[in-house]
């Protein structure tokens, strides 16, 4: 069951929301579609659903052309951030909705209501109705009934975003688990790049309506095609032109030949994480992310020796550059206050 | 558990104290508003006793009255339950050159003295009619003058409804398979049922009571277009105060049954809501 979105444009008005975007997911994939709000991923997710129409290109959904087909025409399931919940209705009454009008025999809709919930963990609650459900029980519900037509594909549109931190990190765990014992083809959108990362097979970077990158989770984090999905995926710190991530820059207390001298600011403890707010020579800031027994030598006001462990450069086209010349990492393309030691 | 802190539990009886303040004062109000002038209306029936009550309310031009007064008022509740909900739809979902004139024109049948606007249906829909139409004198007359004054309450109470209605409850249905038709009526309407139902219920206590708009247009003929409070004016002119009494009571019998029904009705169809 793949999806293809070819050429996709969409306009509101004068904003652009996608534009000319191809997206081809394959069978059985979980693909989380990730950016920040406005980047368009939520309207693409709506345009493969039918509840958007794009203005140019066209939708195919396992092999069918599902372009000018009305939403209730595609086989799509859809899971709203907020739930869309039937309110009037019990839980049961929700799940079985898809089933129920489309005149399913009493039994037949009983029997896959009761397996639905079981498989949601919903089993005890279907006399309920959805305001006597909690938020992450709502959330699951609608998965339920979005499953219970048995879609070809299931779109999730931030799922968990209106969920408590603790329950969305359960949930995250609960749907990766679902999806490897159903093995629907999953869209979802998330703008929180850990949710992406830990639940997604494939994760697809958009930025202003346009695809940044598609790759594995690891592949996109350890080789990032450009800035944006550098910065987007996880903390950086930048220097000039320099992206360093926080835990490769490797702090020493004695110098090595190819360390620079840094100034402690300030130390955040975050439990197993610490934070080590550094001040360079040239006055650039930049931080570095190390364990609790790494940072137990330092204090705030002490030197320390500064090394990155690597860096990334990338030109104006966002393509990766090597660094050139004679300066120094944390100095590239500046000309003043030169000081190595 | 640990006991509240004292400053939980003072605030705790602070609001107890408030909250007996308000019921006070709403009592108080709802009083010399509302219970007294009704208890002195029931009081006045009362004297006369329930036989005479029985008299007057079966008397043939009373009870004439009184069944066209509760059939014009039923039915102006049901097409006001349909058309209102129609307006409010458009009002609410479409968009128009107007729409923001024709959403305050709404609320105008309620502040036009009915007297006029009896005297404004007259003048369009009877004998010298602008429009052509003469239904001066006739039921459709009485119906129209209801329909007229009634006009806001299903509009008014179904449009924030309607405006909170999340579209996303929708695009769920569709995205399930449901067509236009099946989203209306298995989604939307009845999250709109209670408003519908409570603005078709304050139609028709507001239709059983009025008087205004129609004493002029209807004719007030005996047995065919007089409607139950034009027969309490014509009872009062007579001299009849006990029998127009009576017959108020009763109307408020039927209209207070009907409040409470549909309060109960509202209650029993709001047990998915929060």
């Amino acid at each position: 069951m793949t999806i293809s979105a070819i050429g996709i444009t969409k306009r509101f008005g004068e904003f652009v929301a996608l534009d000319d975007v191809t997206l081809e997911v394959a069978g059985g994939e979980l693909t989380a579609l990730l950016g920040p709000s406005g980047s368009g991923k939520s309207t693409l997710l709506r345009v493969i659903a039918g509840l958007e129409h794009a203005d140019a290109g066209e939708v195919i959904i396992s092999g069918e052309d599902a372009t000018g087909r009305p939403a209730r025409d595609r086989g799509v399931g859809f899971v709203f951030q907020h739930y869309a919940a039937f309110k009037h209705l019990t839980v049961r009454d929700n799940v079985a909705f898809g089933l129920s009008i489309r005149h399913r025999p009493k039994a037949e809709i009983a029997r896959r209501v009761d397996e639905l919930l079981h498989l949601v963990q919903l089993g005890g609650l279907a006399e309920r109705y959805p305001s006597q459900l909690s938020g992450g029980q709502r959330q699951r519900m609608a998965l339920a009934r979005a499953l219970a037509v048995e879609p070809k594909v299931l779109l999730l549109d931030e799922p968990f975003g209106a969920l408590d931190a603790r329950v969305r990190k359960e949930l995250r765990g609960w749907l990766r688990r679902l999806h490897e014992e159903m093995h629907v083809t999953t869209v979802f959108v998330t703008h929180d790049q850990e949710e992406a990362m830990e639940v997604a097979d494939r994760i697809v970077i958009m930025n202003e309506g346009r695809i940044e990158q598609i790759g594995p989770p690891r592949e996109l984090y350890e080789t990032p095609g450009n800035e944006f999905v550098m910065s987007f995926l996880g903390p950086v710190n930048k220097l000039g032109d320099v992206l360093v991530r926080p835990h490769d820059v490797e702090l020493l207390l004695e110098p090595n030949g190819v360390s620079t001298e840094a100034l402690i600011d300030r130390i955040t403890y975050l439990g197993f994480e610490v934070r080590v707010e550094l001040e360079l020579p040239n006055g650039r800031k930049l931080w570095a992310q190390t364990t609790r027994e790494s940072a137990a030598p330092l204090e705030p006001g002490r030197t320390v020796h500064v090394r990155p462990r690597a860096t990334r450069t990338f030109d104006g086209d966002g393509a990766e550059t090597r660094p050139a010349g004679d300066s120094p990492w944390w100095d590239r393309r500046v000309t003043m206050e030169v000081h190595h030691s | 558990m640990a006991r509240p802190a004292p400053s939980q539990v003072l605030r705790r009886r602070k609001v107890r104290r408030s909250t007996w303040l308000g019921v006070g004062l709403v009592t108080l109000y709802l009083s010399v508003i509302v219970l007294i002038p009704l208890a002195a209306v029931a009081w006045h029936a009362a004297e006369l006793g329930p036989a005479a009550i029985w008299r007057v309310v079966s008397s043939p031009d009373t009870r004439a009255a009184l069944q066209l007064s509760l059939f014009s008022s039923l039915a102006v509740a049901a097409i006001n339950a349909v058309v209102g909900t129609i307006i409010a739809w458009v009002l609410v979902r479409d968009t128009f050159p107007g729409k923001t004139i024709v959403n305050a024109l709404i609320d105008l049948p309620f502040a036009l003295p009915t007297i006029v606007a009896g005297l404004t249906l007259l003048a369009l829909y009877g004998p010298k009619g602008a429009l052509g139409v003469n239904l001066a004198y006739t039921r459709a007359a009485v119906m129209l003058a209801l329909l007229f004054v009634t006009l806001p309450f299903v509009v008014r109470s179904v449009q924030p409804v309607l405006m909170e209605l999340e579209k996303d409850v929708e695009e769920a249905a569709s995205s399930l398979g449901a067509h236009g038709p099946t989203v209306f009526r298995r989604v939307v309407l009845p999250s709109l049922l209670p408003a519908i139902v409570s603005g078709a219920g304050l139609s028709f206590a507001r239709a059983i009571g009025e008087f205004g708009s129609v004493v002029l247009i209807s004719g007030n003929i005996p047995f065919k277009t007089q409607i139950a409070p034009v027969r309490i004016f014509a009872l009062i002119e007579s001299g009849d105060s006990a029998g127009a009494a009576a017959l108020a009571v009763v109307l408020l019998l039927i209209s207070f049954s009907v409040l409470l029904l549909l309060a109960f009705v509202q209650r029993w169809g709001r047990k998915g809501d929060e």
